[in-house]
């Protein structure tokens, strides 16, 4: 992910995101129903702020015009040589809401790394793991959402028991 | 329809099936609305040739976005201050996963009145996939 990202919030996206965790609240989708409620307005999911790789626009897991693709088309995979994210898995995500992001939000993400560390695996080998902080800011400065996400290099892929 | 501090003690659990049989279909939906295209989650002969794992695989953020419906249900809508997950074994086409919330701790902080949780999903065999935590505002 990019080290600054703008997000707007969109009421349209935060729809899909909730029909894609078949969550029907209407919190998420119906504005009149929402604004009788005591959030006031529609708001986002919980977990909708990592979203916020739509918006990176060089962000390494979407298909960009005029690059190979590590995924399959003819053959499994669109590269020549190893692909360059697999082993990468995501091992933590937290959330803090200072509030609550709405349609109309005109965010502005910036991340920070964090701490890195080492561990054996019986299941898949050496991990390394790397933390990032994310800070995402509103229109009108405020932090309205903090982030932290720890991703895990694996060795080997995950054996299966 | 939030939580009452009067109503709430520790050791109180609210649990709920938020996917039965998850589809293929499923992980597509969410790769399109979070913007993570990681073949892992859609793309079988990627997956199972090049990366080396049985099937595709939900991503964990599916997983955790799953557990908030069983928490923003439970706690109502606006009402989280924290969430946090770990992600501790992986989720597959076809698993039906319950996530479930255990009151820990009711208590004040300045003008709120706030609920601690521990926060579990686990698969139909009983794995534990995500384990965590949040903390929400409830009313007295």
């Amino acid at each position: 992910m990019a080290d600054k990202v703008k997000m707007p919030v969109e009421g349209s996206h935060i729809m899909m995101f909730a029909r894609s965790l078949l969550d029907d609240n209407p919190i998420y989708s119906d504005a009149e129903y929402a604004a009788k409620s005591e959030a006031g307005s529609v708001i986002a999911p919980p977990t909708f702020g990592r979203a916020v790789a739509q918006f990176d626009p060089d962000y390494h897991l979407r298909p960009k015009s005029g690059e190979k693709w590590f995924g399959s088309g003819k053959n499994s995979t669109g590269l020549d040589g190893p692909a360059p994210s697999t082993g990468g898995l995501h091992a933590e995500q937290h959330y803090e809401y200072h509030r609550h992001l709405k349609p109309g939000d005109q965010l502005t993400m910036t991340s920070q790394l964090g701490k890195t560390w080492e561990k054996e695996s019986k299941r898949a080998g050496l991990l390394k793991f790397t933390e990032t902080v994310f800070e995402f800011h509103d229109q009108d400065g405020e932090l309205v959402l903090t982030m932290r996400s720890v991703g895990v290099k694996t060795e080997k892929p995950v054996e299966q028991s | 329809m939030a939580l009452s501090a009067k109503a709430l003690n520790p050791g109180d659990e609210h649990s709920e099936v938020v996917a039965d049989n998850l589809s293929r279909t499923q992980l597509v939906m969410y790769s399109g609305a979070s913007g993570d295209y990681n073949p892992l989650h859609s793309d079988e002969p990627y997956t199972t040739e090049v990366a080396g794992y049985p099937s595709v695989f939900a991503h964990g953020m599916l997983t955790m976005g799953l557990t908030g419906k069983m928490l923003t249900n439970y706690v109502g809508d606006a009402r989280l201050t924290k969430f946090g997950v770990r992600f501790t074994n992986q989720v597959w086409p076809g698993d039906t996963l319950t996530a479930t919330a255990v009151v820990t701790e009711i208590r004040q902080e300045g003008d709120d009145k706030l609920v601690d949780l521990d926060v579990k999903t686990t698969n139909q065999d009983g794995t534990t996939v995500v384990s965590g935590y949040a903390t929400a505002k409830v009313d007295d």
